[in-house]
């Protein structure tokens, strides 16, 4: 049901569009800035206020968020590597599976993809600096 | 009903989509879609090349069936909840993308230039595709998560790596935009 809402609102809110990904790149529209920083905003201002009031999770235990892992390397380089394809085929992890539901299908070209590129840095992993 | 069937402005969208992030963290989950790559590669066996690909899946089948409920919920916006409306574009960029080839920008979700079969049978336009999603599927493992996970999740509780993701996303996204894809398009 989560899913069904999230695809809703991203196709709703135009975040899915290739051209606003573009827009945004460009700095030739305020749109998608004003849903990533609405969106960011609403969740700092959740996130503390569910620490304050100790928001328990459906299992009773407080709301966590997991901490990412540090790097300097591999947020940076890893960062500008998603980003270049972020901004060529206008789609993020997360969109791909909302286009392909409104009809794109070549799309899961893009997924399969995306698939070996995370398989292939299963396999470098370790040789990678992070 | 007028509405919703237009597009939503982005001070309702951004909220919005911190709802989904509560949402899966009041189940005990957490919002990052990209881990949906590494399971499906898991799920097809990749365990045996890599212990990144080591992890009992079924512990991710929830984060699947978020999968599945965004391309359901991408078919249900388009079919139900959508008028013929434009992407309200700024007209330099729907002029810019003209000059580089793309006509009727902001007509589709996407353009037709990159997605549709004609595209697609391309040998550039296959390698368009094959090579955007690698790099998106492979950048995203490197830096430990996505836009889900990073910008908004990571962001949202004030995380350092995450900043340096999100400004990573953003180096990788200028230079593709502001110079690799005029060199691509612009025959």
């Amino acid at each position: 049901m989560v899913g069904i809402f999230f695809g809703i609102v991203l196709v709703k809110s135009e975040a899915v569009s290739w051209y606003r990904i573009y827009e945004m790149f460009r700095f030739q529209s305020i749109h998608m800035y004003g849903i990533i920083g609405t969106a960011i905003a609403s969740g700092i201002l959740f996130l503390q206020l569910s620490k304050k009031a100790h928001l328990k999770n459906l299992e009773g235990v407080d709301l966590f968020v997991p901490k990412k892992e540090e790097g300097f390397i591999r947020t940076l380089v890893g960062g500008s590597i998603f980003g270049l394809g972020w901004a060529l085929i206008g789609a993020c992890p997360g969109p791909m599976y909302i286009l392909l539901g409104t009809g794109v299908f070549s799309m899961l070209i893009v997924i399969a993809a995306a698939v070996l590129g995370t398989f292939l840095y299963g396999i470098l992993k370790d040789k990678l600096p992070h | 009903m007028e509405f919703i069937l237009n597009p939503w402005p982005w001070f309702i969208s951004g909220p919005l989509i911190a709802l989904v992030m509560a949402l899966l963290l009041y189940f005990g989950k957490t919002f990052g879609m990209s881990t949906n790559l590494r399971t499906f590669c898991a799920i097809g066996g990749a365990g045996k090349f890599s212990n990144f690909f080591r992890f009992n899946w079924k512990d991710q089948s929830w984060n699947l069936t978020v999968v599945i409920g965004a391309v359901i919920g991408g078919f249900i916006a388009t079919q139900y909840l959508s008028n013929d409306s434009k992407t309200d574009l700024n007209p330099i960029t729907i002029e810019e993308l003209k000059t580089m080839g793309f006509s009727n920008s902001g007509a589709n979700l996407v353009p037709n230039e990159m997605y549709n079969w004609e595209a697609v049978s391309t040998t550039k336009g296959l390698l368009l595709l094959i090579i955007g999603g690698f790099l998106v599927g492979f950048g995203t493992r490197y830096a430990g998560g996505c836009t889900s996970g990073h910008a908004i999740t990571g962001l949202s509780s004030l995380q350092k790596p995450s900043l340096l993701a999100v400004i990573g996303f953003f180096i990788g996204g200028l230079i593709m935009a502001n110079v690799i894809l005029p060199l691509i398009f612009n025959s």
